[in-house]
C-alpha cells in the first residue's frame, strides 16, 4: 500500500498531468503552425463559404 | 403479391431496424404501466407508452406508402426543418417560463396556488431551465450539426432513418424531464434533474446521435474533417460522459421513478459540479463555437480569419474547461487545492476563450459594412461580444475572494444569463434566421425590419437583465456580510430579499422582452416558410423572365 499513498497517486498526476497536457499542447501548437499544412488550412478557412446544394456521390 | 407487401418487402434494414426498436419499446412501456406500483413510474410509463404507440402506427403507415427511404445524391433536411422548428416552439415555451418565475420572485402571489403543488416555483424553475438550455439549445444544436456536418463532409447524414430517431427520442425525452419535474420526479441534481429512467432514455437517444454523427464523418467526401466538426464531436463525446458517470445512481426498484446517486457527500458534490461547469463548457460553448465557426464566414461571405487559431481555440479550451468545475465549491468541504485548481484553470479560460472570440470577429473583415445593412450578422457580432464578456467575468468570479461576494447571489444569475441570452439566444436565432430560408428554398426572409424590431428589443432586454441583476447581486452580496459595531449580522435574510424587490421587476420585465423578441422571431420565420418559393434558377436565367422582370 506503501506505494500507492494519497501523496503519491496526487503527485504523479499532478506532474504527469502537467507533463502530458503541456506536450500535447505543444504538439497541437506545432500540428497548427507545421509550414506544409498552410495551403490546406487556407483552402479549409473557405470550406463553409463552398456550394451547398448537394452532396458529392 | 399485393402492392403493400412489395414495398414492405425492399423496406431499408435501418427502418425495418427502427421499427422493430420501437414496437418493442412500446412493449417494454406496456409492461412498465401494468407492472409498476409506483404511481410517479406509471406516470411516466403512461407517457413512453402514449409515444412509442404513435411512432409505431406512424412508421407503420410510412413504410406501407413507400416512405422512410434515403436518396444518397440529397442532403437530409427533412429533420433539420423539423429541427428548426422545435427550437422555435422550445424557445417560446422555455423562456415563458422564465419571465413567469421572475415575476413569481418579484410578486410572489402571482400564479399561486397552494393547493396546486403542479404549479409551485420549485417545480417551475427546473421547468425553466431545462427548457431554455436542453429543449431550445439541444434542439438548435442537433439541428445545426446536422446541417454543417452534412455540408461540411459533403455526404448525407448516416443512418438512414436514424437521424429521425434522434430527433423524436430528444423531443420524448424533454417532455419526460418537464412533465417529470411538475409531478414533482427529479433526482434534485441541477441541470440534471431527471431520474435514472429518463437519464437512461437520453443515453439512447444520445449514442444514436453520436452514430449518426460519427458515420456522416467517416462516409465524407472532404478529405479534412471541418474545424466546426471537431467542436461538435467533443460536444456529443463529452456530454456522454458527462452524463452518465453524474446519474450514475441506483434506483429505489426496477419500476420505481426514485434513486439514489452512486456518490455521496463532498465527492457527490463535486461530481455534480465537474458535471455542472461542463454543461456549461461542453453544452452551451463548445457546439455553439461550431455554429460560430460555419454560419458567420458563410453568413459574412468571408473565409475563418485564422483556420490555424481555430485548431489552437479547440484543443486549448477542450482541455482546460474539463478542469473548472471545482470553482463552483469554494469555500466548502472540497480540499483547498481542488478548489484553487477550478479558479487557475477557469482564469487560464480567458485565453482561449478570447482567441477564439477575436477568430470570430476577425472574419468579419473586409465584411464590417454588413453589420449595419444586415441585422442577422449584428446578431452575430452581439453574440460573439456576449461570449467575450460571459467569459470575461466567469474567470473574473472563480477568484475565491470575489466568489466569497457573488456565490449565491444575483450576480451568478446575471452572469448565466449573459452568457445564455447574449450568447446562446443571439447565435442561435442569428443561424435560425439563416436556415430558414435555406432549408424553404426562400430568397429571404419575410421581412427585415422585424429581425431589426427582434434584434433592439431583446438586446434592451438583455440589457435590464444584467444589469438589474448585477446591481442586485452586489447589494445582497454586500449586505450579507455586514456587521454590526457589537459583531451581529446587520441584516436578516428578508431584509435582502425585500431590497432586491425593485431589481427584480426589472429582471422580469428585461425577461419579458427577450420573450418578446423570440416571438417576433417566431412569426418572421413562420411567414417565411408560407411564403412561395423562389423560382428555379433556370427560369429566372431566361430573357422572357428578365423581361417580365424588367417590365
Amino acid at each position: 500500500m506503501s506505494g500507492l499513498s494519497y501523496e503519491a497517486v496526487a503527485a504523479f498526476a499532478q506532474q504527469g498531468g502537467t507533463i502530458y497536457f503541456g506536450l500535447i499542447f505543444v504538439a497541437g501548437l506545432i500540428y497548427a503552425l507545421w509550414p506544409r499544412h498552410k495551403a490546406t488550412f487556407q483552402r479549409l478557412a473557405q470550406l463553409p463559404l463552398e456550394d451547398d446544394e448537394a452532396p458529392h456521390v | 403479391m399485393t402492392q403493400a407487401q412489395a414495398l414492405r418487402d425492399d423496406t431499408p434494414l435501418d427502418v425495418v431496424a427502427l421499427y422493430m426498436f420501437t414496437g418493442l419499446a412500446a412493449l417494454g412501456a406496456l409492461l412498465a404501466t401494468a407492472l409498476s406500483p409506483d404511481p410517479s413510474f406509471r406516470f411516466s410509463s403512461w407517457i413512453m407508452l402514449a409515444a412509442f404507440l404513435v411512432a409505431f402506427l406512424a412508421m407503420s403507415v410510412q413504410m406501407a406508402n413507400g416512405k422512410l427511404r434515403s436518396d444518397p445524391t440529397r442532403y437530409a433536411d427533412g429533420v433539420i426543418r423539423a429541427g428548426v422548428i422545435a427550437t422555435m416552439f422550445w424557445a417560446v415555451a422555455g423562456l415563458s417560463a422564465g419571465v413567469l418565475v421572475a415575476a413569481q420572485l418579484s410578486w410572489p402571489t402571482i400564479f399561486y396556488f397552494p393547493d396546486l403543488e403542479w404549479l409551485n416555483f420549485g417545480r417551475l424553475r427546473p421547468l425553466h431551465t431545462s427548457a431554455v438550455i436542453f429543449a431550445f439549445g439541444g434542439n438548435a444544436l442537433i439541428a445545426t450539426s446536422f446541417w454543417v456536418v452534412q455540408r461540411t463532409c459533403k455526404a448525407r447524414l448516416a443512418g438512414g432513418v436514424w437521424p429521425w430517431f434522434v430527433f423524436w427520442g430528444y423531443q420524448l425525452f424533454i417532455v419526460l424531464a418537464a412533465t417529470g419535474y411538475l409531478a414533482g420526479i427529479t433526482q434534485s441534481r441541477e441541470y440534471a434533474e431527471p431520474e435514472w429512467y429518463v437519464d437512461l432514455w437520453l443515453t439512447i437517444v444520445w449514442v444514436a446521435y453520436l452514430l449518426v454523427f460519427l458515420g456522416t464523418i467517416w462516409k465524407r467526401k472532404e478529405p479534412h474533417i471541418y474545424v466546426a466538426n471537431w467542436f461538435y464531436l467533443a460536444f456529443i463525446v463529452t456530454v456522454a460522459i458527462l452524463h452518465v458517470i453524474n446519474n450514475a445512481a441506483v434506483p429505489a426498484g426496477l419500476l420505481e421513478a426514485k434513486s439514489y446517486s452512486a456518490a455521496a457527500g463532498v465527492q457527490d458534490a463535486l461530481i455534480q459540479w465537474w458535471y455542472g461547469h461542463n454543461a456549461v463548457a461542453f453544452f452551451l460553448t463548445v457546439p455553439f463555437l461550431a455554429m460560430m465557426y460555419y454560419f458567420v464566414p458563410k453568413r459574412a461571405e468571408r473565409p475563418v480569419y485564422s483556420y490555424r487559431l481555430s485548431i489552437v481555440h479547440f484543443w486549448s479550451l477542450i482541455f482546460i474547461y474539463i478542469w473548472a468545475g471545482p470553482h463552483h465549491l469554494h469555500f466548502t468541504a472540497l480540499p483547498q487545492w481542488a478548489q484553487t485548481l477550478g479558479m487557475t484553470f477557469s482564469i487560464m479560460l480567458w485565453m482561449p476563450s478570447w482567441g477564439g472570440m477575436i477568430n470570430g470577429f476577425m472574419t468579419l473583415s473586409g465584411a464590417w459594412d454588413k453589420v449595419r445593412t444586415d441585422p442577422v450578422i449584428r446578431m452575430f457580432v452581439v453574440a460573439m461580444a456576449f461570449y467575450g464578456m460571459a467569459t470575461f467575468e466567469g474567470p473574473l468570479m472563480s477568484i475565491r475572494a470575489v466568489n466569497a461576494l457573488s456565490h449565491y447571489t444575483d450576480w451568478t444569475i446575471g452572469h448565466v444569463h449573459s452568457g445564455a441570452l447574449g450568447w446562446n439566444g443571439f447565435i442561435t436565432f442569428a443561424c435560425l434566421y439563416c436556415m430558414t430560408p435555406w432549408l424553404w428554398k426562400k430568397e429571404r426572409l419575410y421581412s427585415n425590419a422585424l429581425v431589426e424590431w427582434h434584434f433592439w428589443i431583446a438586446t434592451t432586454g438583455i440589457l435590464l437583465y444584467i444589469s438589474s441583476m448585477w446591481i442586485s447581486g452586489v447589494m445582497e452580496g454586500l449586505m450579507w456580510r455586514e456587521y454590526t459595531p457589537q459583531g451581529y449580522l446587520a441584516n436578516a435574510f428578508v431584509e435582502t430579499v425585500a431590497a432586491k424587490h425593485i431589481p427584480n421587476m426589472i429582471r422580469t420585465l428585461g425577461g419579458l422582452m427577450f420573450l418578446s423578441g423570440a416571438l417576433i422571431m417566431t412569426y418572421n420565420l413562420w411567414r417565411t416558410i408560407r411564403m412561395p418559393s423562389s423560382a428555379p434558377e433556370s427560369a429566372s436565367a431566361t430573357p422572357a423572365a428578365q423581361l417580365i422582370a424588367a417590365e
